[in-house]
């Protein structure tokens, strides 16, 4: 079970930049143990110089945006590699919701997969919460049920989320328990399969190592 | 772009509703992602998602400790080890002779890849085993990967094994997870589309220049929720290696999949590996591997042609893959483009690299010449850069190595004295990993050097903090290692 997520408020940050990849989000420094403090390495090579201090110009590093919550970002967003710590990265950080023309396939699938708002929103939306974002930091509310965010002066614009992954966001579903519910057919699809395509499955192939 | 190569690919905006020939008898016209996917498919979920079996699950040490973890802390087990075959290779050092300490900042996730494979009694090939490897390197080299078959690993250049006709499913490491627990992937259904290559690779071109020129016209987001067939004359043409390169980069045009139909070359490339079938199996999964193609008529949602008879040596000038130019061409101008995003991103990019618009590609001096990685690591990679080395030297300065795909194209490489060709002309041989393709390892360029690459990706900082990356063929990194710059191969073989 995963914690649900109905809502998501907060200071809402643009990097409106296309093709935003996972790389940048979580640089390959911070992948080299299972431990590592990723919010930390948010942005790692954009946020920090080469002397590990933070780089002021950078804009999770100005005041007003260091606790930002919502992440308006460019088309292609996450794109690269398939690595789930650029996921975990914006979550550890505080980073609830990235509201973005398109994302990459893998990196929208791991979102939804830890909780992560990934919310499709139109060319005009786009503008407008780019335009409002520069203006400077304010809070804007993100509401998975009316498929919404609410901007501080009560302004709304559409947040593409499907049906079925907001109810499962809200729900807080755990996607390998609902698929271990259905064993007997993927153990029956399993028996089918070695039926029809016995070389798939080779001898030396299903004898398991021995210890 | 503001290249001067002549435009060489365009769309053919294109459904095909028809049923072509087959549906004349009432069967449609179905894709070759189609029959695959669908063979695999154990139910539509209730939100539109497909359940798909996955015959085959590859794990590297990166991808897969928190999985394991996570797997320990449901209660949950391994639902099919005999179908799970794990690796070490992004965090290996790639040192001669290297071990599991060699490189101090891996032991931890090389340990736990190990440990979770001896609990769960999964095939582990480590260091320390002769098929040890890159993932995308040993699964078709074992065999593993077959046509028709589904393959997933937790890598986003899962793509490659398309080459011999599998769906390859890059994935992250919740859907690792969710392999390990039910052997399943609940995934959207792509939109097959088709890219042919038509015409005739010129002489010295491969594999990598077309899929470079393919990311160039497409771009890196121009394949986004889609799977990729590859096809035409020069994919015919290619030989297995090749196509494997080709379907390696899939994932920079933004695809889920990329494969190319299987037909004698791939049967003959499988036949004798380990996990492939043996005697009349063989003969049996290769009377039902004929049919697997996109039938006459089949719709593809897009359909583009790339004309390969012009196409010239290709390399990267910025920092995503679809920055790229013929070796002849001058680096584009930021202010040539259209849209003010991609006029951005250009000029950003430039500022990077260090590199001025107009400046020709040809002549840039480079630090470094990597080749390697699950897109140019196998036997035909290095043969092809060890003919361009064979007898000269690494100019004054540059850093050269060569780091096999795997021990096994290793061995074969040493086997033919390839070894020999690149140690005497200076190139570093090193052992099978990653390595300088994701620099997580100690393999690393160090800040602002430029390094030219046989590798996937030329991000900000990809090679390490700073570095600067140019993404090309075996044959034109070897070339401009021996020259100390960027150098146009057609141009070497002609003197």
């Amino acid at each position: 079970m995963r914690r649900p997520v109905s809502t998501v408020v907060g200071t809402l940050a643009a990097m409106p930049a296309p093709n935003i990849n996972t790389d940048q989000i979580i640089p390959s420094a911070w992948l080299r143990t299972a431990t590592a403090d990723l919010g930390n390495g948010l942005f790692g090579s954009q946020r920090y110089d080469e002397a590990g201090s933070e780089r002021p110009d950078f804009i999770l590093n100005q005041p007003g945006w260091r606790n930002a919550r919502i992440l308006l970002a460019g088309e292609n967003f996450g794109c690269g590699s398939s690595r789930e710590a650029a996921v975990w990265a914006l979550v550890q950080f505080g980073v609830g919701c990235v509201l973005a023309p398109s994302f990459a396939d893998i990196f929208y699938e791991n979102a939804f997969r830890n909780g992560l708002v990934a919310g499709v929103i139109d060319a005009d939306a786009f503008e407008d919460l780019r335009r409002a974002a520069a203006a400077g930091p304010a809070s804007y509310a993100v509401d998975l049920a009316s498929g919404t965010i609410t901007g501080p002066d009560g302004t709304r614009w559409a947040v593409s989320v499907p049906a079925s992954r907001a109810r499962a966001l809200m729900r807080g579903d755990d996607e390998i328990a609902i698929t271990l519910a259905m064993q007997p057919e993927i153990d029956a699809h399993f028996d089918r399969s070695r039926a029809a395509t016995p070389w798939l499955f080779p001898e030396s192939l299903m004898e398991r190592p021995s210890r | 772009m503001a290249s001067t190569a002549p435009l060489c690919a365009h769309v053919r905006p294109g459904f095909n509703p028809s049923l072509g020939p087959a549906g004349m008898t009432g069967v449609p016209a179905l894709t070759l992602f189609e029959k695959i996917w669908d063979a695999h498919l154990v139910r539509r979920l209730d939100d539109g998602r497909d359940l798909i079996f996955v015959d085959r699950h590859v794990l590297q040490e990166t991808t897969s400790a928190v999985a394991f973890e996570n797997l320990k802390r449901a209660g949950r087990g391994v639902r099919r080890p005999e179908l799970t075959l794990a690796t070490q290779d992004h965090i290996v050092s790639t040192a001669p002779g290297r071990d599991e300490a060699t490189n101090p900042g891996g032991r931890e996730l090389l340990a736990l890849m190990r440990a979770n494979a001896y609990r769960h009694r999964i095939r582990h090939f480590g260091v320390d085993d002769p098929r040890q490897g890159i993932v995308h390197v040993i699964a078709p080299e074992l065999g593993l990967a077959q046509p028709g078959c589904v393959l997933a690993c937790g890598d986003s250049h899962t793509s490659t094994v398309g080459g011999l006709g599998a769906l390859g499913i890059g994935v992250g490491t919740s859907e690792v997870e969710h392999v390990l627990a039910t052997q399943t992937l609940a995934l959207s259904r792509p939109k097959p589309i088709r890219v042919r290559f038509q015409g005739r690779i010129p002489p010295g071109l491969v594999a990598k220049d077309l899929i470079l020129r393919a990311i160039g016209a497409l771009g890196v987001a121009g394949g986004r929720g889609s799977a990729v067939e590859y096809a035409g004359s020069a994919v015919e043409a290619l030989p297995v290696e090749g196509r494997l390169t080709l379907c390696n980069m899939s994932i920079e045009l933004g695809a889920r999949l990329g494969f190319v139909a299987p037909d004698e070359k791939t049967f003959d490339y499988l036949r004798g590996r380990e996990f492939a079938p043996r005697g009349p199996a063989f003969d049996a999964a290769m009377a039902a591997w004929r049919s697997l193609h996109s039938d006459p008529g089949a719709a593809f949602v897009r359909d583009v042609a790339i004309e390969c008879d012009r196409l010239a040596p290709q390399v990267t000038w910025g920092t995503t893959p679809e920055d790229v130019a013929g070796v002849d061409d001058r680096i584009p101008d930021p202010a040539s483009y259209g849209d003010a995003g991609r006029r951005e991103a250009a000029a950003k990019a430039l500022r990077y690299m260090e590199l001025a618009p107009g400046v020709p590609l040809e002549g840039l001096p480079i630090d470094i010449a990597f080749i390697g990685s699950c897109t140019n690591g196998r036997l035909s990679d290095l043969q092809a850069a060890a003919a361009v080395v064979r007898g000269r030297k690494v100019a004054p300065r540059v850093r050269a190595l060569v780091v096999p795909g795997s021990m096994a194209v290793k061995r074969e490489a040493e086997a033919l004295g390839l070894h020999e060709i690149f140690r005497d002309a200076g190139f570093e041989w090193r052992d099978a990993g990653c390595s300088m393709c994701v620099s997580i390892n100690e393999d690393v360029a160090p800040p602002g050097s430029r390094c030219i690459a046989t590798s996937n990706r030329n991000f900000e900082n990809r090679q390490g903090p700073g570095s600067r990356t140019h993404l090309a063929s075996p044959a034109t990194v070897a070339a401009a290692a021996l020259a100390g710059r960027i150098v146009d191969i057609r141009k070497e073989a002609r003197a």
